[in-house]
């Protein structure tokens, strides 16, 4: 994989990655066996015959390849960039025993930008009207996959969308630089293609409500509304100005697009030395988001080791060339502000690793030793939990956990005719996982229309 | 959308929006966007009308989102409206309450005052302005309030005084069971200040920067009896007397210089 100079990406928002060139990505897809029991298949949330589209790829019949994988994952070209591949298909590959993967992610990447580069989209086959109407409420991975495979079954699917922007994390969360707002826009215009309706600034639960939609002759609802509410250290000086949620300061660069204040309306703070709490894929993009708003030092603070950073690697990779400083084993215990009551510094405190517990994981211990960093801005990126707004305007829905929609193997909710998936009913997980939770779900909503 | 000025600064805006209309309640806002580089804003859904579908918005111009508001005309659209969010006023039979209101307050004030006045309580409006000029829509307090007192800063109208001076003769003579206060930060601290001896339940309506107003961003949280809540699904309203009004008055100034530079560019392209 091609990526830009360190020095000069990290002064521009512009994609990080530039992908595979044509001669490398045939070459990299030849390095696969065409396994007959194929490992890396099981490895992938929503199953894509992944040594069937590399086939194609290696005979460079391109838009086969992407044919193949469009029968099982409508945005391929979100996934090749955002899945945390190390972890899943990639992770599983028969070839990583012994040397390198086949980097599926890179070669799915390819075929979906081929297509871009001919300026055309390729849409599937979809079956004539049923005349069901389906509501979708989110318009995130988990909701788009939904709309996607029920409008090709035939359904008369409408999305409706709290924010301005259809994408939900896509479009929200994750930055410019690893995921193009273009990349976005296109995967969505290719599920409005199959006919689908987006409706935006529809906060469900307030702006219309589940019942309504019932009458209204919807005849199954999915909530895929995500997990969109940050959580917090609960550490004293969270309250400072300066200290970021993660999601706001995500939200304002890339929904807002603050960085271009003030051109745009929606203003950011630039600071000079901004500590990023957290480890996962929303602590690396702070960071270097951080980082391109001009911040001279960037800490990642992170209160286990190294090796247990839950980000993608190749996000943890590029942070580090970027120069980002990264403080391991450091739990923030207190956020000190000024007179003014605007951060100065964050007192953190030292941990260690303790020897695995029963679940076999390490956990961070307390040692005593406290160090202060000096800082102007702290971005909190610990997680998200689940929004109250929905979930809770639904009388009888069973919930798990902090406010989660319990649904079973198939994304069937306790009541009839409303179905859940993705992040709000597994809590913070990836892109693919919410897009398989989908898939499963339109099954078994074309399967309670259809009184199967 | 309909516009009109009813003082000076301030805008009334009549927009077609029925699906908010249909479910607006007394406490709850909208949130706008202008137009593609807009900010996100939240504005108080001050009166609503199911049957015609619209909701009306009073807006005081204070920076370049609602100065560009105050631009549009009747008939123009705006892009993107929200609504209705956060969490309704709670009304139940109190007896007699006390809405106190400072400026454009009173946008948020007269829904309330409806929805209190259809649960049989007897209600107080206590209106505060600087001048005369700047006082909105006294008439429509009138129709519904038992009673209205009004004090101006500079004596131009009513009581010359502070709203506090009037609610402290009220509380001193009368029992209270209830008093809302809206307005700026320093009146509503200082009511709550004031009513906290009597031990006079209050409420206020907080008015932190919002970003979606979904409860997905934090932006808007405020620390209330030492916790962190999120005013745009958790409020905007709460107990007056667990507020940390400082925090909030620290944080509202938070983008104070990106605010100024923001309206002076606007200002500097509309001469143009
Ligand atoms: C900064 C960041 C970086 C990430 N990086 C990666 C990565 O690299 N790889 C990866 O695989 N995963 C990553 N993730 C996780 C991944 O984005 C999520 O797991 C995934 O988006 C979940 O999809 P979803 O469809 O369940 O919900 P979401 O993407 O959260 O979408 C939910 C949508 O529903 C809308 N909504 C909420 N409430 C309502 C309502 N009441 N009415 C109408 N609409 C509503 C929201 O506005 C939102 O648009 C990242 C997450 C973040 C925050
Ligand atoms: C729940 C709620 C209801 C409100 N209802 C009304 C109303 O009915 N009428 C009315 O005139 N005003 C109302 N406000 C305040 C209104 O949102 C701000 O005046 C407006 O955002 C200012 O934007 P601006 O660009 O014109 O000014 P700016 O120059 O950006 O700011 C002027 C002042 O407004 C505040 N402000 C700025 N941006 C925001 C934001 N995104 N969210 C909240 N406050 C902000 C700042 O503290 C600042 O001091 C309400 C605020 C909240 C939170
Ligand atoms: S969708 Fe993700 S997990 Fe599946 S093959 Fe593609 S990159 Fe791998
Ligand atoms: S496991 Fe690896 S080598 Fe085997 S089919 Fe899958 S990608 Fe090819
Ligand atoms: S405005 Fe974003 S959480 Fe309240």
């Amino acid at each position: 994989m091609r990526y830009r100079n360190p020095e000069k990406r990290k002064a521009d928002f512009k994609e990080v990655s530039l992908g595979l060139t044509e001669r490398q990505a045939v070459k990299e897809a030849a390095r696969c066996l065409q396994c007959k029991k194929p490992r890396c298949i099981a490895g992938c949330p929503v199953e894509i015959d992944i040594p069937k589209f590399i086939s194609f790829v290696k005979e460079k019949d391109y838009l086969g390849g992407l044919r193949t994988i469009r029968e099982f994952n409508m945005l391929p070209a979100i996934c090749g960039r955002v899945c945390p591949q190390e972890t899943q298909c990639q992770g599983m590959c028969i070839l990583g025993k012994k040397s390198k993967p086949v980097s599926i992610g890179s070669i799915e990447r390819f075929v979906a930008d081929y297509e871009v580069s001919l300026g055309r989209i390729d849409l599937p086959d979809i079956k004539p009207s049923n005349g069901h109407k389906v509501a979708v409420i989110g318009s995130g991975p988990a909701g788009l996959t939904v709309a996607a495979d029920l409008a090709k079954l035939g359904y008369d699917i409408t999305v409706f969308e709290a924010l301005h922007e259809a994408g939900g994390v896509l479009a929200y969360g994750i930055p410019e630089f690893r995921l193009p707002k273009k990349t976005i826009q296109r995967e969505i215009e290719f599920v409005k293609g199959l006919g689908v309706r987006i409706l935006l600034n529809r906060v469900i639960g307030k702006t219309q409500t589940i019942d309504e939609f019932f009458n209204d002759g919807f005849k199954a609802i999915f909530i895929g509304v995500g997990a969109g509410a940050p959580k917090y250290l609960g550490i004293p000086g969270e309250n400072l100005n300066n200290v970021y949620f993660a999601s706001e300061f995500l939200t304002r660069v890339n929904l807002m697009k603050a960085h271009h204040f003030p051109v745009y309306d929606t203003p950011v703070k630039k600071a000079r030395k901004v500590a990023v709490i957290g480890g996962g894929n929303v602590a690396m993009d702070s960071a270097r988001t951080a980082l391109r708003l001009g911040a001279e030092r960037v800490y990642i603070v992170y209160r286990r080791s190294e090796r247990e950073l839950p980000s993608r690697h190749e996000e943890i990779e590029n942070a580090k060339e970027e120069g980002i400083r990264f403080r391991f084993l450091s739990d923030p215990r207190v956020i000190l502000g000024n007179d003014a009551g605007w951060v100065r510094a964050i007192r953190c405190e030292k941990m260690r690793l303790s020897d695995p517990d029963e679940s076999g994981r390490k956990r961070p211990e307390p040692t005593g030793k406290e160090f202060t960093i000096s800082v102007d801005q702290v971005i909190m990126a610990i997680g998200q939990t689940s929004n109250p707004i929905l979930v809770r305007s639904i009388k009888g829905l069973k919930l798990w956990g902090d406010g989660y929609i319990g649904i079973d193997r198939e994304g069937r909710t306790n009541l009839k005719g409303i179905f859940a998936g993705g992040d709000i009913s597994t809590g913070a997980a990836t892109v693919i996982s919410a897009m398989g939770a989908g898939k499963r779900a339109a099954r078994s909503i074309d399967e309670y229309i259809m009184g199967r | 959308m309909k516009k009109q000025t009813i003082a000076p600064e301030v805008d009334m805006m009549v927009v077609n929006a029925p699906l908010i209309a249909n479910h607006a309640k007394a406490g709850n806002f909208v949130v706008m966007r202008l137009h593609e580089k807009g900010e996100r804003i939240p504005l108080t859904i001050a009166d609503s009308n199911k049957d015609a579908g619209t909701i009306t918005l009073l807006f005081q111009k204070t920076g370049k989102t609602t100065e560009e508001l105050g631009m549009l005309n009747s008939g123009d659209e705006i892009r993107d409206i929200a609504g209705p969010l956060g969490h309704p006023t709670p009304v139940k039979k109190y007896g007699h309450c006390v809405l106190v209101g400072g400026g454009i307050g009173v946008a948020t004030l007269y829904p309330i005052l409806k929805a209190l006045k259809a649960r049989n309580n007897k209600v107080t409006a206590i209106l505060g302005a600087r001048t005369k000029e700047l006082l909105v829509w006294e008439e429509n307090f009138r129709e519904f309030s038992n009673e209205v007192l009004v004090a101006t800063d500079d004596g131009s109208y009513g009581r010359k005084g502070l709203v506090t001076d009037a609610l402290k003769d009220i509380i001193d003579h009368r029992s209270v069971a209830l008093v809302i206060a809206v307005g700026p930060i320093r009146m509503m601290q200082a009511v709550s200040e004031l009513t906290r001896p009597y031990g006079i339940k209050t409420m206020v309506s907080l008015n932190p920067i919002m970003v979606e107003g979904t409860g997905m961003c934090g932006a808007c949280r405020v620390n209330v009896a030492g916790k962190t809540r999120f005013a745009c699904i958790e409020g905007p309203e709460f107990d007056g007397h667990e507020v940390d009004f400082n925090g909030l008055g620290s944080r509202l100034v938070f983008y104070k210089k990106e605010e100024e530079v923001s309206l002076k560019r606007f200002k500097r392209k509309c001469k143009k």
